[in-house]
């Protein structure tokens, strides 16, 4: 990684200067000369004159400035940021793959069809749902589509009263942020001590008003909630539904399937289970899988076979679908990425992937149990990922999970997710996923070691990281205040522009 | 293949260091009757070398026809040097910038993002974009609800010129909040909204007007009227623009005397592939009195400990893990690396560069669409001006003649009827800068041969 600032690509330009060669033919000012000069731009947008290899080279620069799975060791938890194979970004990128346009008939996209059908078959077979549909563009899509099918479908049976959704406390925000764009109620209910959700608790909140609950499993806490069947029964018995946020799939993969478990319907974050790219923050898929009674809601496009052929069932043939959430079919570039993956793990592959992330999370515990850490829950098995609580070191030493995670980025480490779940003062949220070495684990537990011991003898330098970065930390609140989310010449900026 | 790194030896010390016999062991946790014997419904493991041929194979069947469909899609030349750094691991492996330390180079280049489509758009703050075009159109909706805090109906007002799914998008994902989407019908004629069209509305409540420009036939608005029309009447601006379009059309923030409120559209033509229709990427520009209301990453520069200029998200607030359920909208992840390819390309384009994209697809379209009319049983539907994509009619149903085309290795633009049963054989045609000349002659002379061959059928 590079710790030299790279200045705005708009400090590079200058008038006259382009990458040309990139340019179509000028057709002359008479190929435009129909547009009304009314409807025409006067003035020409801000965007840099600059040419390719000033191109190449700011964003290249940029690059250098993230850490990334591929330059650096990234457990953050809940997001699985396992290693993403270049295969299938290669073989996704295949020409005539990308060339593809979403409106050309089915008759001349038959193999990448071919590929999406087998996809679907896949996921069913992983997930134990009877269909599924691709569409969903991302995890929290994938929860939209979840939550508006559990309501279409109480509508569908003139059930008008249910408009409330269940969520444990420690839920993904995007849990009840769904359920409010569905139009629906939040209502939290409690975990006991152990971890799992308080079955009393649950039991009172359900009712006639119970649309569903949402519920992750493996939970957020990094614990399977043992009780699942009785959750299962308990709100099915109360007319209500059973929403699995796939986010820990990884952790069950080949193991246990949700829809054994009870489930209705779940989606799955193919950039995390998956392994396609996170890309900086997307694009990410949420495919949604169902049991057999959500089957009429599901959103379209929804491929289908016929005979030998594939095709796509849209609003006439499926008039009870809660409809359409993209101009097309959604990510289909991340669903061959998928697929691509899916093939290479193979049936034997799918349980390997949760038996290794396993293994990797339950050693992290035990060793940065060994290395003096407090594990949120010290009684369980970790699942895939696993909590370490830094309430005491805050309160005898002064340091937060935050310098923690500050400080992990000076050993060359992206740090956990910090202050997530809620619920659990100072922890980071820490998941390894299977694609890292026992070395990498280790060199892990001796940065965590080595920020403790650091945090007793000189605890400045622990809050004040981090030190090796391109910047230090930032100031967040002089960021939402002093709003500043545009370039602008250089004079019209109170900040002096860096190099 | 699992990519996994354990020899034996690590798995035997990891396994004495956690205290238990085996791997199996760390699922006890899990009830036996739960347990999964197998997975039928999956396939054996696939080497690469044997998955990579299985690609070629399916890539191969689905061939390269020459396309000359649009409809919001298009086909667009894309430099080399757009996905080589794109696909970079420090890119293409790095997830949301929440330890903004360890991602200024991603945060740079969102903040570089948000500046170059505030300004395309013409208006004063983007987000760090969306999932795509048709689902930003519905944020754009519930933001104006939000917005719009003299409006209490929660009525959004929707030419049918905007695109069919972009329509049925906003309401799918609008819906169920609440708001009602009332659709205003064009003119036959002229494909484009009727002056008067809004007379009806006049005193009442509706809280916004969403405004497609060009419009799904490729027509243009009059965008000025409509967005006065609106704003003396208090009803917020929508406009859903085409991003190469704007380097020649005027930007939304310039419509009317005030200019749009939100602008939202599909970045795919900035240096996305079509890729059957995603990933792509929504992006989303408004005035700043209503950044708030924004939903999505936001990215702001400001200074670290020391005193130096550095990026962070900001306005967090608005957002999913914090405000939970009472956050602007759900969304999460957005499309960071269709951004970044974006921003790579309209940096290797720039101003001028942009231009010439945008004039180079309008004076293709203009040619593809005389090609056409010469055609016996062609005529154009609609009168006036349009960007890069035309609606021609033909004398007889358009199927029959599209597949006649695509078995010809031709796709000849998308058929209408089924979002507009009215206009009859009607076909939307588009062509960009990567059509030539050739091109647009194989095209006519095909319709030419499919028409005469229907005709004496």
């Amino acid at each position: 990684m590079s710790t030299r600032l790279e200045k705005p690509i708009f400090e590079y330009s200058v008038p006259g200067r382009g990458a040309e060669d990139q340019w179509p033919r000028d057709p002359g000012p008479a190929a435009s000369d129909d547009l009304p000069a009314a409807s025409r731009r006067s003035g020409r947008p801000l965007l840099p004159e600059v040419s390719e290899l000033e191109t190449v080279r700011h964003f290249t620069r940029l690059s250098q400035l993230n850490f990334s799975i591929d330059t650096h060791f990234y457990p953050l938890g809940s997001c699985t940021m396992k290693y993403n194979p270049k295969a299938c970004n290669s073989l996704a990128m295949l020409p005539e793959f990308l060339a593809r346009h979403p409106l050309a008939p089915e008759s001349s996209g038959q193999g990448f069809l071919a590929c999406m059908y087998e996809l679907q078959e896949m996921l069913k077979a992983v997930t134990g749902m009877q269909a599924v549909a691709l569409s969903p563009m991302a995890g929290a899509q994938g929860e939209f589509a979840g939550v508006a099918m559990i309501r279409a479908y109480h509508r569908a049976r003139g059930d008008l009263e249910r408009n409330e959704i269940i969520v444990p406390e420690a839920a993904h925000g995007t849990n009840p942020a769904t359920a409010t764009m569905c139009g629906c109620v939040v209502r939290e209910v409690p975990v006991n001590a152990a971890g799992d959700v308080d079955l009393e608790a649950l039991k009172a909140a359900v009712g006639p008003k119970t649309a569903g609950i949402m519920l992750t499993n493996p939970s957020t806490l990094g614990v399977f909630e043992r009780r699942i069947e009785a959750v299962a029964r308990t709100v099915h018995e109360a007319g209500g539904l059973l929403y699995y946020d796939g986010a820990n799939l990884n952790a069950i993969l080949g193991k246990v399937r949700p829809g054994d478990m009870g489930f209705d319907v779940i989606h799955v974050n193919l950039h995390k289970t998956f392994s396609t790219p996170h890309g900086g923050g997307g694009p990410g898929a949420g495919p949604v899988g169902v049991s057999a009674r959500l089957a009429p809601f599901l959103p379209v496009p929804l491929l289908a076979r016929r005979g030998e052929r594939y095709g796509w069932l849209t609003e006439r043939d499926l008039p009870q679908s809660i409809g359409r959430l993209s101009g097309f079919m959604g990510n289909a570039g991340v669903l061959l990425r998928a697929y691509v993956y899916m093939r290479m793990l193979g049936r034997e592959g799918m349980a390997k992937v949760s038996e290794y992330a396993t293994l990797n999370a339950n050693y992290l515990l035990a060793q940065l149990k060994r290395a003096g850490f407090d594990a949120a829950y010290p009684d369980r098995r970790a699942s895939h990922e696993l909590i370490v609580t830094l309430k005491r070191q805050a309160k005898e030493l002064g340091v937060t999970a935050m310098d923690f995670a500050k400080r992990l980025l000076d050993h060359g480490m992206h740090a956990p997710t910090t202050y997530f779940p809620l619920l659990v003062p100072e922890c980071l949220l820490i998941e390894p996923t299977e694609t890292e070495s026992k070395a990498a684990l280790d060199a892990f537990v001796a940065a965590m070691a080595e920020i403790l011991a650091e945090a007793a003898k000189e605890p400045e330098r622990v809050t004040s990281a981090p030190h090796t970065m391109p910047v230090r930390r930032l100031d967040d609140v002089r960021a939402a205040k002093q709003l500043d989310l545009t370039w602008k010449p250089p004079a019209a900026h109170a900040i002096p522009t860096t190099s | 293949m699992a990519f996994i790194p354990h020899t034996r030896e690590d798995v035997e010390s990891m396994l004495a260091a956690i205290g238990v016999a085996g791997i199996e062991q760390l699922f006890d946790e899990i009830p036996a009757s739960l347990r999964l014997g197998g997975l039928a419904g999956v396939p054996e493991a696939a080497s690469e070398m044997e998955i990579g041929r299985l690609m070629a194979e399916r890539a191969r069947l689905d061939g390269r026809p020459l396309c000359f469909i649009g409809a919001g899609a298009y086909e667009h030349h894309i430099p080399a040097a757009v996905w080589a750094i794109a696909t970079r691991g420090e890119f293409y492996s790095a997830y949301t910038p929440y330890q903004a330390e360890a991602s200024q180079g991603t945060l740079q280049l969102l903040y570089e993002y948000q500046t170059m489509m505030a300004s395309l758009t013409g208006l004063e703050v983007s987000n760090a974009s969306l999932y795509d075009g048709a689902s930003a159109m519905g944020e754009a909706c519930l933001m104006a609800v939000r917005a719009n805090r003299r409006s209490r109906s929660q009525r959004i007002l929707v030419p049918t010129t905007v695109h069919p799914h972009y329509r049925a998008t906003a309401r799918a994902v609008a819906g169920n909040q609440g708001l009602l989407f009332e659709e205003l019908p064009y003119c036959t004629e002229e494909g484009c909204i009727p002056a008067g069209a809004l007379d009806r509305y006049d005193g009442q409540d509706v809280t916004a007007l969403v405004i497609q420009q060009p419009n799904f036939f490729g027509r243009l608005e009059d965008v000025d009227a409509l967005c006065d029309w609106a704003h003396a009447r208090n009803i917020l601006v929508v406009a859903v623009v085409n991003p190469t379009s704007l380097a020649l059309l005027k930007p939304p923030g310039q419509w009317g005397s005030k200019g749009a409120d939100i602008a939202v559209g599909e970045g795919q033509p900035l240096g996305v592939p079509l890729s059957s229709g995603g990933p792509y990427f929504g992006f989303m520009t408004a005035r700043m009195e209503h950044v708030r209301q924004m939903p999505g990453r936001i990215v702001g520069r400001t200074v670290d400990a020391g005193g130096r200029a550095g990026f962070t998200l900001t306005l967090q607030a608005r957002e999913q893990h914090i405000r939970r359920a009472k956050a602007t909208s759900n969304i999460c992840t957005n499309q960071g690396l269709l951004v970044t390819a974006a921003t790579i390309y309209l940096s290797l384009m720039g101003p001028a560069g942009l231009e010439r994209v945008a004039a180079a697809a309008h004076a293709r379209t203009r040619e593809l669409v005389s090609a056409l009319t010469r055609v016996p049983g062609v005529r154009r539907l609609f009168r006036g001006p349009v960007f890069h994509e035309e609606a021609v009619a033909l004398d007889r149903p358009a199927a029959p003649v599209l597949e006649k085309l695509a078995a010809r290795g031709i796709l000849g633009g998308l058929d209408l009827t089924g979002h507009y049963p009215e206009l009859g054989g009607a076909l939307l045609v588009c062509a960009t800068e990567t059509k030539t000349t050739a091109d647009i002659e194989r095209y006519a002379s095909a319709l030419a041969e499919c028409l005469r061959e229907a005709r004496a059928a």
